[in-house]
C-alpha cells in the first residue's frame, strides 16, 4: 500500500484470501513455501487453543455446546478487529493476514463442529436445543463481527460508509 | 500425543482451506463466497463421517483428534464466514448475505447428517 486508504475494490471480502486484491493474487507465486508454512503454524496455534478450551470446558453430546459457541463468537470478534486493522492501517506486514486471519482464527473457529454438535443434539432427541444452538451461534457470531468492525473503524479513525 | 495429532491435522487443514478457496475463486468470480461455503460443507461431511466412525467403534479417538479436531476444525471456519457475510450486507447484497447464512447453516447440518448416516450404514 502507498500510504493512502486502499480503494474499495482492493478491500478484501474473504479474509482467507481474496483474488480481487492484486497483492493477494500474487502472494502464492512469490513465496509459496513460507506462505503455506505461516498458515499451517497459525492454524495449529488456533486449533490448539480450541482443543485446550474443549479440554477445560468439555461439551458433552447431549448438552448445549457452550464452549464451541464461545470459541466461534470470540473468533468472529477478533477477525473483525484484524480485518479493519489490515485494510485501514497502511504498511501492515503482508504475512499478517495469512498468519492471524487464515491461520490462527481460521484454525480456532470451526463450522464443522458447529454442524456436527447440532446433529448430535438432534440424534439425542434435543431438536429444539439444536435449533436454538444453530440460531444463537449465528446471531452471536454475526453480532460479534459487526460490533468489532464498527468499534475498530472508529478507533482507527474511519467512519462507517 | 493428543496435542500432536491436533497440530498435525490443523497444519494440513488450514493450508488446504487457503488453497481450495484460491482454486474456487479462480474459477468463479462471484460475489457469493463459494470458496468458504465449499470448505465448510466438505469439513462438515468429513467430520460427520469421522464422528460416526468413532461412535460406532470403527475408528479410534486418535483418528477423531487428527482428522476431526485438527483437520476438519482448521479446514472449516466461522470467522471467515461471518466477516464475508457482514461485507455482503454492507455492500448492499443483503439477499446474498441471507442466502449465505441459510445455505451455510443448513448445508453444513445436512452434510453432517449425511456423513453420520453413511458412517452408521457402513460401520454401525
Amino acid at each position: 500500500m502507498d500510504g493512502a486508504f486502499p480503494p474499495e475494490a482492493e478491500r478484501p471480502t474473504d479474509p482467507d484470501v481474496d483474488l480481487r486484491v492484486p497483492a493477494q493474487r500474487r502472494e502464492l507465486g512469490r513465496g509459496p513455501v513460507l506462505l503455506l508454512a505461516v498458515i499451517a503454524v497459525g492454524g495449529a496455534v488456533g486449533a490448539c487453543a480450541r482443543y485446550g478450551a474443549s479440554l477445560l470446558w468439555p461439551d458433552p453430546a447431549s448438552v448445549f455446546p457452550w464452549t464451541t459457541l464461545l470459541v466461534n463468537t470470540v473468533g468472529c470478534a477478533l477477525i473483525g478487529l484484524l480485518m479493519v486493522v489490515i485494510t485501514e492501517v497502511p504498511a501492515v506486514h503482508p504475512l499478517t493476514r495469512p498468519l492471524l486471519g487464515t491461520g490462527v482464527l481460521g484454525g480456532f473457529t470451526t463450522f464443522s463442529t458447529y454442524a456436527v454438535d447440532a446433529r448430535r443434539l438432534i440424534d439425542g432427541e434435543h431438536t429444539g436445543l439444536a435449533l436454538a444452538y444453530l440460531a444463537l451461534t449465528m446471531a452471536l457470531a454475526l453480532g460479534a463481527v459487526w460490533a468489532s468492525v464498527v468499534a475498530t473503524r472508529r478507533l482507527v479513525g474511519r467512519r462507517p460508509r | 500425543m493428543n496435542w500432536l495429532l491436533v497440530i498435525l491435522g490443523a497444519m494440513v487443514g488450514a493450508p488446504a482451506r487457503y488453497l481450495v478457496v484460491r482454486a474456487v475463486q479462480a474459477r468463479h468470480d462471484s460475489a457469493f463466497p463459494w470458496g468458504t461455503f465449499t470448505v465448510n460443507i466438505a469439513a462438515s461431511l468429513i467430520l460427520g463421517l469421522v464422528t460416526g466412525a468413532v461412535l460406532a467403534g470403527a475408528a479410534s479417538s486418535r483418528v477423531g483428534l487428527l482428522v476431526g479436531t485438527g483437520l476438519c476444525g482448521a479446514l472449516s471456519t466461522y470467522s471467515t464466514f461471518s466477516y464475508e457475510t457482514l461485507r455482503l450486507a454492507e455492500n448492499g447484497s443483503g439477499l446474498l448475505a441471507a442466502a449465505n447464512v441459510a445455505a451455510s447453516m443448513f448445508g453444513a447440518l445436512g452434510a453432517a447428517v449425511l456423513g453420520m448416516e453413511v458412517a452408521r450404514a457402513v460401520w454401525g
